[in-house]
């Protein structure tokens, strides 16, 4: 019982979070230059962005509920079986954040998926 | 080259070091915590001490240094990918977990784990035949 509430809590917050973060980089527009600078300055934006903090705060949940599960499981079972937030992700990248998901990368979301759910099958 | 597939070399130049230090953090925080062990209860004083001791090994610090790295490469991807392009790519990190595990922590991978690993594959496979990003749609 406590493996599924700790997989839940790491898929919401891992999902969540990503997909806030994504949203605060689009908003942030590409980075064009890679000098150290034009790094430390971009990410100084992001950080002030409330859409990362958002996103920061939901991939902390996900990131403690994962040590705590990691305390009994083994990681081998554990990081796969985390994927299912990657199905979770898709389906908010199509419907929160309206990018355009064609066959091609369905597929390859699903064989992602199944492949998934076979590692993680014990 | 054009800008699109130029987009796209960049993209994965940055997936390369983001897939690997998600794969390497993961194993650095496993082998931590199996140092640590279970958590003992869930009061205040037995999590303060699980904390504490999580937050006083070497592993589990250059765990979370991966995982910056990680972190970083995944910003800046994203503030030109589509999420939907960098998330299940960056799920190659899953052939390379059971590598680490099975070299770093001595775990036993069996057969139909590795089956799923190769349908992961052929999965990151089908995805980067689509554009990274949105604005590479023609």
């Amino acid at each position: 019982m406590r493996t599924v509430l700790c997989l839940a809590l790491i898929v919401l917050g891992t999902s969540g979070g990503e997909l806030s973060v994504s949203h605060a980089m689009k908003r942030l527009g590409q980075l064009e230059r890679f000098s150290p600078r034009s790094l430390l300055n971009f990410l100084g934006r992001a950080f002030r962005a409330t859409w990362f903090q958002a996103g920061i705060a939901l991939l902390a949940l996900g990131f403690f509920s994962l040590l705590a599960l990691l305390s009994w499981a083994d990681v081998s079972f554990v990081i796969p079986a985390t994927a299912l937030s990657y199905v979770a992700g898709a389906l908010g990248a199509k419907f929160l954040l309206g990018e355009r998901l064609t066959p091609w990368r369905w597929a390859g979301i699903v064989l992602v998926s199944a492949g998934v759910a076979l590692v993680s099958l014990s | 080259m054009t800008a699109a597939r130029t987009l796209q070399w960049k993209t994965y130049a940055l997936l390369a070091p983001m897939v690997f230090f998600a794969s390497s953090g993961n194993v650095l925080l496993g082998k931590g915590m199996k140092q640590i062990g279970d958590v003992r209860g869930w009061s205040l004083a037995a999590l303060g001490a699980f904390f504490l001791k999580t937050f006083s090994n070497g592993w589990i610090w250059l765990g979370i240094g991966s995982l910056l790295v990680f972190l970083v490469s995944f910003m800046v991807v994203l503030s030109w990918a589509d999420y939907s392009f960098v998330m299940p790519v960056s799920a190659a990190s899953y052939a390379l977990v059971p590598l680490m595990s099975r070299w770093l922590l001595g775990e036993r991978v069996s057969a139909q784990r590795w089956a799923g690993v190769g349908l992961i594959c052929l999965g990151v496979a089908l995805v980067t035949r689509t554009p990274a990003s949105g604005e590479g749609w023609s």
